[in-house]
């Protein structure tokens, strides 16, 4: 399955007793967008109404041109990824993933064929009685990848997954979501805090300032670009 | 550091230490003398034999069937609670439940028989429309009905906090997993609940074991008596010491055996209204009906005595209750006595707790400060495993024998009671005291602040709210306390309590119903105030 | 606030102040003889008119609770009179050396049976008996036999033989009609109880509520209700075995520091300052002579067809056991 493009329209969306947030923009089908800002400029909570976890006040929001109000999470194109508690920590890891396939587990000899692979893809052979307590922080959120493989939506968002790991690790995992991405061919939406994960793995960058999309441009022209403000004072260049 | 370690590290270790002593003191000495007079047992003939086998096994039996319905009604309830975050006037729900555990037991018997009593609200209604005949509570029914009151209560707030811990992260994958409302249960709700259940079912158990004025009021004689009443009527109804010796044994290795068996209780009693931000969940629109049925029957059962109590009560001749000079001493003795206990109890709370909190300091405690520190946790929850009334019993004893039973009642009382309250004020402070305090222990020596100064700039602003909430519900413990008072009740000491029984038992149920009220008034009121006192230094 | 401090501590100073002048005569009595409607206030006033003093009723439950209070409490009891145990209890009383001889002249008393004790004097007696709701219970039960084998359905609330008089009486009573078949009577008979109360106050409560349609009281019981409240809706079931009596007597305390007071008091509870208010407060028949005549009522009350007492010194040996009998047969 390929990716779907996704457009933001002036998608409005406040805390109680918070700032108004305000979100216009698009992502292409098949892009790998990363998104940066300072804490509490609503990456997360972009991500969370393109998912639908959270109802916006107004606005719009279209998957392939399709208007998303009132679908359910679980009725969109979309999985998500986030930056913890991935797992049902009763579980054991394929349990984990084929919740991904069915929720009464009700599992076909093609879904654990195709559990397999996604655990294979993952590294995660072997590993399939293991629970989440028996495994490094990496280990779990190649479960959740593993697990949004078999899910296959078009649509791949990531909530910071990798903040808790070490360079090298991540650098793996922004590998590992980068060949899927190009295996897929999805739409991927990556939150992080390091621009320079942005630049290793993704084709897009945007940058959130305060609740609003500043910029979204592919990965060159952004971080060449001096007419985006606050990002010179986010990065510190 | 060195200075802050000689100079910090023993004051709060010695004071930790003697406050262990002074508790393994006030429940070992009557323990001891129970021992000492337990050669000198005469004439237990084998009806009487036969009598103690019954009352042990009705012990068990009516603390058993009150767990399981407890239990039973507390999951359905506590996961329509948790589901519906939007439910109408929830807080108000939430703390409803936390209610029962302030509210002294003899006022919520009373407000149960005038619901469920033969003349009651249901057999009234029952009776009119022709369904059944009036109930009878008196045994194991009613019993059962105000031990379900309490724990269900106790159970659900419990399982609802537990509920709470889930990670927002699981209702999100729900959601996306599109799970039904089974697999929610299945996948997230029950592991839960599967953890929680055995420390909530042991803890519910012994409260069960353990109840003394439920059993007293509504056990309608020999037929429902429990071990804990036994204890009292062989004091105060035989006067055979050496009876009660052999009765609070048994009570003991009961509870001990329990509690050796059942491991762990509920670690986190639910006396606060500690309720974060409720999760948005996927099965809420399709559980709302059920749900609202759930919680609007339990609701109902928890609410409609509470009602009687005030309806009753505010009708009561409080010119006649006040004009009794008896009336003004059982005030003036109970609210002493709950000062006294609440002191005493935080006192020896803090003392644990700092003396824990400076061994925690240690990166590599010593085997010596390992055991030492558990040895403190252990006495913090001794009185879960020696029941007051044994205490009590055990002092009665130890007193009787010295002629100073009446001189010394007011004490043991406070003492008692201070002990009540003591697993429960130690639930209240610790997260504060421990988990506050270790944030700042390394701020606070980089800072040089200690001693006093660190007390009134760091300790006392995040510690008062947890502090004052401790001393209203120790306060709360002792008012409403009938077990260790009635044993050592008499002309000379009378508590509000003590009153209301003496007034249920002449009869007197206007006045008995305004003396409830004005109980509850006080239980409820002093948590009320610790709420509404507290400065909000917590927040973050 | 302030207005209740002052009157909070006005209240703690009157109760710290020492007693006022006048000598206090403290007499533990169970709980209903000192009610509104009992004969406890009455006394009071007729006593204190004539004995310069301030007469205290402490009331404890029942009879046997306030012997078990004065055991408690033992020489440092601050009772100087206890009233209100009855004959099964005496000899246990007197065994704990905690009373002295009364030296009241006991010749004017009138009694069924003589009187000779020296420790106790009686103030006023009565027969233990069935009291039924008429409205509720259309054939009461004829006898003893009849209540222990009756209908479980129909509920009976008695009181605690530890804590209660007429509950130590029952006891007794099975036991002079039943013997060694006692156990099994009272494991038939728990079947119809509804429960068991500490005190006679409660149970009587409970029934005249409409708690339950028997309640275990006295034969005098009904006059209460033609005198009180004009209905003979209450009346007592006569047994056919017999009715058990009861002698209710008053001692006075080794501790006592008002043994004159005591005395005086003792004195007066056998003429008819006291005696005319037992009737038709405490509805019992009088111990001694009455200046008033009794009301009708009490001619229209049921009449034992044989008194039954077992003697003092049998009970004291035996209770303790027959007690344990009773526990074991109604938990079974």
């Amino acid at each position: 399955m390929s990716g779907a493009d996704i457009r933001l329209d002036g998608l409005q969306f406040a805390y109680p007793g918070g700032e108004p947030f305000h979100f216009s923009t698009s992502f292409d089908a098949g892009s790998f967008t990363g998104l940066i800002g300072p804490s509490g400029s609503g990456k997360t909570t972009l991500i969370n109404l393109i998912a639908g976890f959270e109802e916006p006040a107004s606005g719009k929001l279209y998957f392939d041109g399709v208007d998303a109000a009132g679908t359910e999470p679980a009725e969109r194109p979309v999985t998500m990824v986030f930056q913890d508690n991935n797992l049902f920590a009763h579980l054991d890891v394929f349990t984990n993933i084929a919740l991904g396939v069915s929720a009464s587990l009700d599992l076909s000899g093609d879904d654990r064929t195709e559990i397999a692979g996604a655990m294979e893809k993952t590294g995660l052979s072997g590993y399939g009685h293991r629970l989440p307590r028996e495994l490094s922080g990496g280990q779990r959120q190649r479960v959740a990848i593993a697990r949004a493989l078999v899910r296959d939506r078009p649509v791949l968002l990531l909530d910071e997954p990798f903040a808790a790991l070490g360079p090298a690790l991540r650098r793996d995992m922004l590998r590992l979501v980068s060949t899927i991405h190009k295996e897929r061919e999805m739409t991927v939406i990556l939150v992080s805090h390091d621009p320079a994960d942005v630049k290793f793995a993704a084709t897009h960058a945007a940058f959130l300032d305060a609740g609003r999309v500043m910029a979204n441009r592919p990965v060159d022209a952004f971080f060449s670009a001096s007419d985006i403000p606050g990002l010179q004072g986010y990065l510190g260049t | 550091m060195q200075t802050s370690a000689a100079t910090g590290t023993k004051p709060a270790v010695l004071s930790g230490l003697t406050a262990m002593v002074c508790i393994g003191l006030a429940v070992v000495t009557p323990m001891l003398a129970l021992i000492a007079i337990a050669p000198a047992m005469p004439d237990l003939s084998a009806d009487y034999l036969g009598f103690v086998w019954s009352i042990t096994r009705f012990t068990v039996l009516q603390a058993g069937l009150s767990t399981l319905l407890s239990v039973m009604a507390a999951v359905p309830l506590a996961r329509a609670l948790a589901r519906q975050a939007s439910f109408p006037g929830r807080q108000a729900i939430l703390r409803l439940l936390a209610l029962p555990l302030a509210l002294p037991a003899l006022v919520v018997v009373l407000g149960i028989v005038e619901v469920w009593g033969r003349q009651g609200w249901v057999s009234t209604v029952l009776q009119h429309t022709g369904l059944a005949g009036p109930l009878n509570i008196y045994g194991l029914t009613g019993i059962l009905i105000a031990h379900v009151f309490f724990n269900m209560a106790l159970a659900a707030r419990l399982l609802v906090a537990a509920l709470e811990q889930i990670p927002p992260e699981n209702w999100r994958l729900a959601a996306q997993l599109s799970f039904a409302s089974r697999h929610v249960f299945q996948h997230i709700e029950w592991p839960v609940i599967r953890s929680a259940l055995p420390g909530i079912a042991s803890l519910v158990f012994m409260l069960c074991i353990a109840s003394f004025a439920v059993v007293l009021v509504l056990g309608g004689g020999p037929r429902a008596t429990t071990l804990e009443v036994a204890i009292y009527q062989s004091l105060r109804f035989d006067f055979d010491p050496p009876r009660a010796v052999l009765l609070a044994a048994l009570q003991l290795g009961l509870c001990a055996g329990l509690f050796a068996l059942g491991g762990r209780m509920a670690t986190d009693i639910a006396v606060m209204a500690s309720v974060g931000k409720p999760a948005r969940r996927p099965d809420q629109a399709t559980a709302r009906l059920t749900d609202t049925l759930v919680i609007a029957a339990g609701l109902s059962f928890m609410a409609l005595p509470m009602l009687a109590i005030v309806l009753s009560g505010v009708t009561a001749p409080f010119d006649a209750i006040v004009s009794q000079t008896v009336f003004w001493r059982a005030l003036v003795t109970s609210l002493l006595l709950a000062l006294t206990a609440a002191s005493l109890c935080l006192v020896m709370a803090w003392s644990l707790l700092a003396a824990q909190r400076t061994i925690m300091r240690r990166r590599t405690p010593s085997r010596a400060a390992a055991l030492l520190m558990s040895s403190m946790q252990a006495a913090g929850s001794l009185i879960l495993v020696v029941p007051p009334v044994v205490i009590g019993a055990g002092w009665f004893v130890v007193l009787h024998r010295t002629g100073l039973v009446n001189s010394a009642a007011p004490v043991i009382v406070a003492v008692v009671n201070a002990l009540m309250a003591l697993p429960f004020a130690l639930r209240i402070l610790r997260p504060a005291v421990v988990g506050q305090a270790q944030i700042h222990d390394r701020l606070c020596a980089s800072l040089g602040l200690s001693g006093v100064q660190r007390w009134r700039l760091v300790d006392l602003p995040v510690l008062a709210r947890s502090l004052t909430l401790a001393f209203a519900f120790a306060a709360a413990l002792s008012i409403g306390d009938l077990g260790a008072a009635a044993l050592f009740g008499s002309a000379d000491f009378v508590t509000l309590p003590l009153l209301l029984l003496q007034k249920m038992g002449s009869y007197r149920s206007l006045e008995a119903a305004g003396i409830a009220l004005l109980l509850a008034g006080f239980c409820l009121g002093l948590i009320w105030l610790a709420e509404k006192l507290r400065p909000e230094a917590t927040a973050q | 606030m302030l207005r209740f401090f002052t009157m909070l501590s006005a209240v703690v100073l009157a109760l710290a102040s020492p007693a006022l002048a006048k000598d206090k005569l403290t007499i533990y009595t169970y709980d209903s003889f000192v009610s509104d409607w009992g004969p406890g206030p009455k006394i009071k006033a007729d006593f204190e008119a004539i004995c310069d003093c301030e007469l205290e009723w402490v009331a404890v439950a029942d009879a046997v609770a306030t012997l078990n209070r004065i055991k408690l409490e033992g020489a440092g009891s601050p009772a100087d009179i206890l009233l209100g145990i009855d004959t099964s209890l005496t000899t246990e009383a007197a065994e704990t050396g905690l009373f002295e001889e009364h030296d009241t002249d006991t010749k004017n008393l009138r009694l069924p049976v003589e009187w000779t004790d020296k420790t106790f004097v009686p103030y006023d007696y009565g027969h233990f008996a069935v009291i039924y709701d008429s409205e509720k219970v259309k054939t009461p039960p004829a006898s003893l036999d009849e209540l222990v084998n009756g209908d479980p359905g129909q509920k009976i609330v008695i009181q605690d033989p530890r804590t209660s008089s007429p509950g130590l009486g029952l006891l007794l009573w099975i036991k002079a009609v039943y013997g060694d078949k006692a156990g099994e009577a009272w494991a038939k008979l728990s079947k119809r109880v509804l429960t068991v109360t500490p005190g006679w106050s409660e149970a009587y409560g409970m029934f005249t509520k409409g708690e339950a349609p028997l309640v275990l009281s006295y034969t005098t019981s009904p006059a209460y209700h033609m005198v009180a409240e004009n209905t003979d809706r209450y009346r007592a079931a006569a047994f056919a075995e017999g009715h058990y009596m009861q002698i209710e007597v008053a001692g006075i305390l080794k501790s006592s520091r008002n043994k004159q007071l005591a005395r005086k008091f003792l004195a007066f509870m056998t003429g008819p300052g006291f005696q005319n208010h037992i009737p038709t407060n405490n509805w019992m028949w009088p111990a001694g002579k009455t200046s008033e005549a009794l009301p009708d009522a009490f001619d229209k009350l049921v009449k034992p067809s044989k008194s039954l007492l077992l003697p003092a010194d049998e009970v004291n040996a035996n209770r303790k056991t027959w007690i344990d009998e009773w526990l074991k047969a109604t938990t079974r």
